[in-house]
């Protein structure tokens, strides 16, 4: 694909992601109009319309950022481990999250984004090298089902155990059952200046290691051969995107599918070129939440719909367009 | 043949055959002494003496009403949705010849469970309805996955990844109806989902009694048939058998087991997935053994249930014990398939 089509790709999404994020702010149970939109953001006039304007803007922000990081994560994670269907979900990070939350919540009581953070991480990190590495063991390596089963027994597993946790003590229930199904409708200004460092670093690195991936694409021994340290690399780009998917999942819980549509989206328009790709995936995850988030809003209005199942249930029929798409050979 | 070639044949399949008989009897007895277990224990303690006296024709004060109208019920629904978990897990791992393939992994349970959920949440309906509902569920859910595992060159990881995704996608639905059920419900929806026993009436008992025994000695039957598939597609047309009828006739008795169990006790998590790969690794050989895994369905649940009831601090539903036991048991066999390299 010619670098002009890619940079007018760019100024269209980017249009895209103004244009979601002005009806993100606009819509909900009591819409606004732009002239109020344009005093809250630029006057000091009050009135409940613009605190309304207000609650609604870190909202905004914070689906802007969690949507990037986890398009940009599964971009990271799917190339790789050469494996289409990567995703945290599949993979079953998002449980090994969980598991680190709610011991938190019952155990330590926990309850400061900054902490989440620390946990929904480290759960993600170690539930990602689990899976991984059994997925990995035997001659053919991580193939996609092998991963995806490993994941699905290793989310099973861990799901058993939060829910021991759990049941037995309501108040945890309480506060967990909100957290379980992604939603990004409690984002506070804290919530973001909490994730912004994380997004930031974990955005920097990945966009720094870009060309190796590219060269990585190539297979490890032409890689090595360019001068391309493959071990590290690798190690490199997963420590990024569970850095942005254990961020993400921390503060708003498990959001499916995110990081396993955007990037196969973007791959059909643009091709595998971890320079563009990586940037447009990112575009792309915030649009596809924020559209995600005004659709649950939509339907189930008066109330809400978690983001979390949205993106569930249209991701799923993606997955399973994958699935019947890729080779015999590959499974 | 030469006669001594026949004589060895004869003696090893002697010996299997006692070793099959010797297993379902201990099966039996360990399934008896569990159930006996069940009407006794629990909040006050009664003896066999009582339970067979209140059962049978006296009215003991205190002791006939837990028994006969609390455990009871419980302990009938209990085996006999472990009969059925486990007759169809078996079912669907022999046919598809994956170890992996139960209905409660590639989704078709969590098609029975959506429409179960929805029906008990939204249209506050009870009793058949939601069983017949939960079977066209799940009658769905295992024909799209199928269907859509179909043309494409057909492969049993492809249906099990397909099934995954829908697995993902009813997750999704569910979550949505409890969220959008009064919020009375709901402690009772996330109860009844982990797979539980709790509050099983007689009716509902009588109920999965009656569709373990059609359905399940239709499978008995058919077992014979899924011997022959377990050969090869090929092979098994070669011996005469019509193998598009014969899977379907499988298939359709194994969902309308799982999802009249489902309706009434919930997804009883990994029961359906641990039952047959247990059984035959105790048994060896290729047998289908279907009555074997049923038993050792309904044992495993009866355990579960005992366990979660008596032995824990809290009461938990009966799903979360198997579903402890079945993940370790799905990392070990992940791990062995990959040593034979997958």
């Amino acid at each position: 694909m010619r670098k002009k089509n890619v940079y007018f790709l760019f100024v269209i999404l980017s249009l895209c992601l103004i244009v979601v994020s002005a009806l993100s702010i606009l819509y909900g149970s009591k819409s606004v109009d732009m002239e109020t939109l344009f005093d809250a953001l630029f006057t000091n006039k009050e009135s409940f319309s613009i605190s309304v304007v207000q609650a609604r803007i870190p909202r905004t922000l914070f689906g802007i950022l969690a949507g990037a990081s986890l398009g940009v994560s599964g971009c990271l994670m799917q190339s790789i481990t050469r494996n289409p269907i990567a995703d945290p979900s599949i993979l079953g990070i998002n449980t090994g999250a969980s598991l680190f939350v709610v011991v938190g919540i019952a155990f330590f009581s926990i309850s400061s984004p900054s902490q989440y953070i620390w946990l929904g991480f480290t759960g993600a990190i170690l539930t990602a090298i689990l899976v991984y590495g059994i997925a990995s063991v035997g001659q053919s390596g991580a193939t996609p089902i092998k991963l995806a089963l490993a994941g699905a027994a290793t989310s099973m597993a861990l799901m058993s155990l939060v829910n021991t946790i759990m049941l037995p003590n309501s108040q945890v229930m309480d506060s967990f059952r909100f957290w379980q199904t992604g939603s990004i409708g409690g984002a506070k200004w804290n919530m973001i200046l909490v994730l912004l460092p994380y997004f930031i670093l974990g955005l920097l690195l990945s966009f720094y290691l870009s060309s190796s991936l590219n060269t990585l694409a190539l297979g490890d021994e032409l890689a090595t051969s360019l001068g391309i340290n493959s071990k590290k690399v690798r190690a490199m780009a997963a420590f990024a995107g569970v850095l942005l998917c254990g961020a993400t999942t921390a503060l708003a819980g498990p959001i499916a599918f995110v990081g396993l549509m955007v990037p196969h989206i973007m791959r059909l328009l643009i091709g595998s070129n971890m320079h563009y790709l990586l940037p447009l995936s990112a575009l792309g995850g915030s649009i596809l939440l924020l559209g995600a988030d005004i659709i649950g809003r939509v339907i189930a209005s008066p109330a809400e719909l978690e983001v979390g199942i949205i993106t569930a249930i249209l991701g799923a029929p993606v997955f399973i367009y994958i699935v019947r798409k890729v080779k015999i050979r590959s499974l | 043949m030469k006669k001594q070639t026949r004589e060895i044949i004869e003696r090893v399949y002697h010996h299997q055959r006692k070793r099959i008989i010797t297993i379902t009897i201990i099966l039996c007895i360990i399934l008896c002494i569990l159930m006996a277990l069940s009407m006794m224990l629990g909040n006050t303690f009664y003896s066999l003496n009582t339970v067979i006296q209140s059962l049978l024709y006296e009215n003991i004060p205190g002791a006939s009403f837990t028994v006969n109208t609390l455990r009871f019920p419980r302990m009938l629904a209990g085996v006999f949705c472990g009969i059925a978990f486990g007759m169809a897990g078996n079912t669907f791992q022999k046919m598809l010849g994956n170890p992996l393939a139960s209905p409660d992994i590639i989704g078709v349970t969590s098609g029975a469970s959506t429409v179960a959920v929805f029906c008990i949440l939204i249209l506050h309906w009870s009793g058949n309805a939601v069983s017949i509902g939960a079977i066209l569920g799940g009658m769905l859910v295992a024909f799209l996955i199928y269907r859509l595992s179909q043309g494409i060159g057909s492969n049993n990881g492809r249906m099990i990844l397909i099934g995954l995704g829908f697995q993902a996608f009813l997750q999704a639905v569910i979550s949505y109806i409890i969220l959008r059920a009064a919020q009375y419900d709901v402690a009772n929806a996330l109860r009844w989902l982990s797979g539980s026993l709790n509050n099983v009436t007689i009716e509902e008992a009588v109920r999965i009694v009656i569709v373990v025994i059609f359905m399940g000695s239709s499978l008995v039957y058919l077992s014979r048939r899924l011997m022959l598939l377990q050969l090869g597609e090929d092979f098994a047309t070669t011996l005469g058998l019509n193998i598009q009828r014969t899977k379907l006739l499988l298939i359709v008795n194994a969902i309308i087991l799982s999802a009249v169990a489902t309706s009434i006790s919930g997804p009883i998590a990994a029961v359906s997935f641990l039952s047959g790969p247990i059984i035959t690794r105790i048994c060896k050989g290729n047998q289908a053994n279907m009555l074997q895994a049923g038993l050792m369905g309904a044992i495993l649940v009866l355990a579960g249930d005992l366990v979660a009831q008596n032995l824990l601090p809290a009461r938990y539903p009966v799903g979360i014990i198997t579903g402890i036991l079945g993940a370790p048991y799905l990392l070990l066999m992940l791990f062995r398939m990959n040593h034979k390299g997958g």
